[in-house]
């Protein structure tokens, strides 16, 4: 027996862990080959990989770009590699690559959807990245107006009269809050609203004969392929948050009519397939407005899109916010913040925090189903390859076409979902 | 430990609550408490669980809503007057068992959050403040971390400095060391020590009987919702009177 009256007289140093539990040989081993069942797994996924790179790999490497039909891509391909082999006939995006891009949008125009894409990209910097300097927020915030006037060309003096309109409520909401806040609250909602309806329009004709300065104005008729695409997605992803924000914060108020608005509206959206709300956008909507108005095609489209979406966002919100201990509200208020304060900074960044893989799913979804408008005849990317087939010069070709779509929509989604992880990454505060 | 000489209890109200119920539904949490807090007073609240000591102090800041009676903090009546509230809970400091820091920010702007959005103050002199506070519970070297970084004892201690920031006039401690581990419990009332040495009034849930016979100048006893007994640390702790308040102390002192 040993003696219980033990004292060790010396710490033990950490020594090394063994080679077999570190590097390159251990993650083979433990991942590739644990078992008989492992290793016969590895063995047969290794075999696919074999027969799908060695079909798909010769037909690649046989690929022609200069063509300006199927049949004469074909010809080349037999003529280089010997009768029967085939190749892909990337020709096909050679010629057609811009029409996919822009749709008919007139052609000498290009220019003006990919300053608009430049753009974006600037307004999104300050959005998206918190090293961009604050001051950028000012040219995101005026983007959109900015893209409008570009896309669809027309007066200049549209986007600016329309953004006076936030002026407008900034200046009464200064000016009626120190009499008394409710009063400047409703004031800074409802002046605006008059003065897009009443003012806006005739003040930007009186300006617009003064000093005529625009661009060729375009028609929603003239959009297409991704320029259609991605103007439909990003308006609704950005549109759609923001909602979705005040839906979920709306849906848990304690306040009855305002939790019942919400709760019907979303209910009411997500229980209504998309593919309705677009034929209602196309259609339907007309009834209902007087005879003569002219509601742009697109705008209807997006305005609907953005409400499907925001049904969904509120629901994964929602999510986020149950997910938040009790604890992080008591706390806010017994600090004495108010709701608005609470929520801004203390609920919402946790909350949305939490919920940014859900929101990033939501988003690519819809980036995704924007291709639905082709069934009311937009041309959104799908539709134009099918138009481009339906061409005697391509007729009978798809693979090329559609790979091209898939891997320019990949490179929208992948992108968002890298961001997501980038973001969650960085905002991950638990590290212990 | 602290020497009783320097905390001085003054004439003046600080909390005044008559004749107060509160439900739960329709159970009876809270059952006709009627209390008076002088400024200055450090008093703790002790008793089984479920006996309604946390739920009263919660009341004193309207993290529940009583039902019934008058709760009058600082001179401002507990109503559903949003204002009242907000005012009252700027004024009263709160420290919960599980911290409830917020995660997502730094302990500099964990500290300086309700100062700079509540009481409006400059950025820079929010910033002073708070490493003061810091300094003061002994960990100004952690300002830059997050929450997730500290140990429990030092989490405590930082949610105690962000009370502080606000410059309250009451502290609640709602079991403020009984999420944590022994060795760090003693850091934690240490800094509550001082804060009553300092004169601040104080109401403390809590199961620490050292701190109480240490600091307290008044112990309340609850049991189902009811004020059972309450008296000055020595003559509760060796002469209790009521049998629940003997069998309560026997339990969490016999052993």
């Amino acid at each position: 027996m040993a003696d219980p009256a033990y004292v060790r007289d010396q710490m033990l140093p950490p020594q090394k862990a063994p080679s077999t539990e570190v590097g390159t040989p251990r993650w083979i081993r433990e991942n590739l080959f644990s078992g008989p069942l492992n290793t016969f797994l590895t063995v047969a996924a290794l075999y696919a990989v074999y027969v799908v790179v060695g079909t798909i790999g010769p037909w690649l490497s046989r690929s022609v770009w200069n063509a300006s039909t199927l049949q004469e891509c074909r010809a080349i391909v037999e003529a280089t590699y010997g009768a029967g082999k085939t190749g892909a006939c990337f020709a096909v995006i050679n010629e057609r690559w811009q029409q996919i891009l822009f749709g008919f949008y007139p052609r000498d125009l290009y220019w003006r959807p990919t300053l608009t894409l430049v753009l974006m990209l600037v307004a999104l910097g300050p959005v998206l990245f918190t090293w961009v300097p604050r001051v950028f927020l000012w040219f995101s915030f005026a983007f959109p107006a900015v893209a409008f006037w570009l896309l669809w060309g027309g007066s200049v003096w549209l986007p600016i009269t329309i953004l006076l309109g936030f002026g407008v409520a900034y200046v009464v909401f200064r000016v009626l809050t120190p009499i008394n806040g409710l009063l400047g609250i409703v004031a800074a909602i409802v002046a605006p609203i008059l003065y897009w309806l009443f003012i806006c329009g005739p003040l930007e004709e009186a300006i617009h004969s003064l000093i005529p300065l625009g661009l060729h104005q375009l028609y929603s008729d003239d959009f297409g392929g991704f320029l259609l695409s991605t103007v439909i997605g990003v308006s609704g992803i950005a549109f759609s948050l923001p909602i979705g924000i005040l839906l979920a914060l709306g849906r848990q108020s304690d306040l009855f009519i305002v939790k019942t608005a919400c709760v019907a509206f979303i209910e009411g959206f997500r229980g209504v397939p998309l593919i309705t709300l677009l034929f209602v956008a196309s259609l339907l909507l007309n009834y209902f407005l007087p005879p003569g108005t002219e509601f742009d095609i697109i705008l209807r489209v997006i305005i609907m899109v953005t409400i499907f979406s925001a049904a969904y966002m509120a629901e994964v919100i929602r999510g986020g916010l149950a997910a938040l201990p009790r604890g992080q509200y008591e706390a806010a208020d017994s600090l004495g913040l108010d709701y608005w304060q609470a929520q801004r900074l203390i609920v919402m960044p946790q909350a949305l925090k939490i919920s940014i893989p859900g929101i990033v799913g939501n988003f690519i979804g819809l980036f995704k189903d924007t291709t639905l408008v082709s069934f009311i005849s937009l041309q959104d990317p799908l539709q134009l390859v099918s138009s481009i087939r339906a061409n005697q010069e391509w007729n009978g070709i798809y693979w090329e076409l559609f790979m091209f779509v898939g891997f320019l929509f990949f490179l929208f989604c992948f992108s968002m979902s890298r961001y997501s992880m980038y973001l969650e990454g960085k905002l991950k505060t638990d590290h212990r | 430990m602290a020497t009783a000489a320097k905390m001085t209890v003054t004439d003046e109200v600080a909390i005044q609550i008559t004749a107060m119920n509160k439900w739960y539904g329709t159970f009876h949490v809270l059952r006709d408490i009627n209390m008076t807090v002088a400024r200055g007073e450090r008093i703790v609240v002790c008793g089984p669980s479920g006996s309604g000591k946390s739920t009263l102090i919660r009341c004193i800041n309207r993290l529940e809503e009583h039902q019934q009676g008058q709760i009058i903090v600082d001179g401002t009546e507990l109503t559903s007057d949003l204002k009242n509230i907000d005012k009252v809970r700027s004024e009263v400091g709160m420290v919960f068992q599980h911290f409830n820091l917020f995660p997502h920010l730094t302990i500099l702007e964990n500290l300086t959050l309700a100062p700079i959005w509540v009481r409006k103050v400059p950025k820079k002199e929010a910033e002073e403040v708070a490493m003061h506070f810091l300094t003061k519970v002994k960990i100004p070297e952690q300002a830059a971390k997050y929450p997730g970084q500290l140990s429990g004892g030092q989490q405590q201690r930082v949610a105690i400095a962000r009370s502080l920031c606000m410059k309250p006039r009451i502290m609640l401690f709602d079991e403020p060391t009984s999420a944590l581990d022994p060795e760090m419990i003693k850091e934690v009332l240490d800094t509550m020590i001082e804060l009553a040495e300092d004169g601040m009034t104080m109401i403390c849930v809590t199961h620490e009987m050292g701190f109480a016979q240490a600091v307290a100048n008044r112990v309340i006893f609850m049991d189902q919702g009811q004020i059972v007994e309450q008296n000055e640390p020595k003559e509760f702790f060796n002469n209790p009177k009521s049998d629940r308040t003997k069998l309560f102390l026997s339990q969490i002192l016999g052993h």
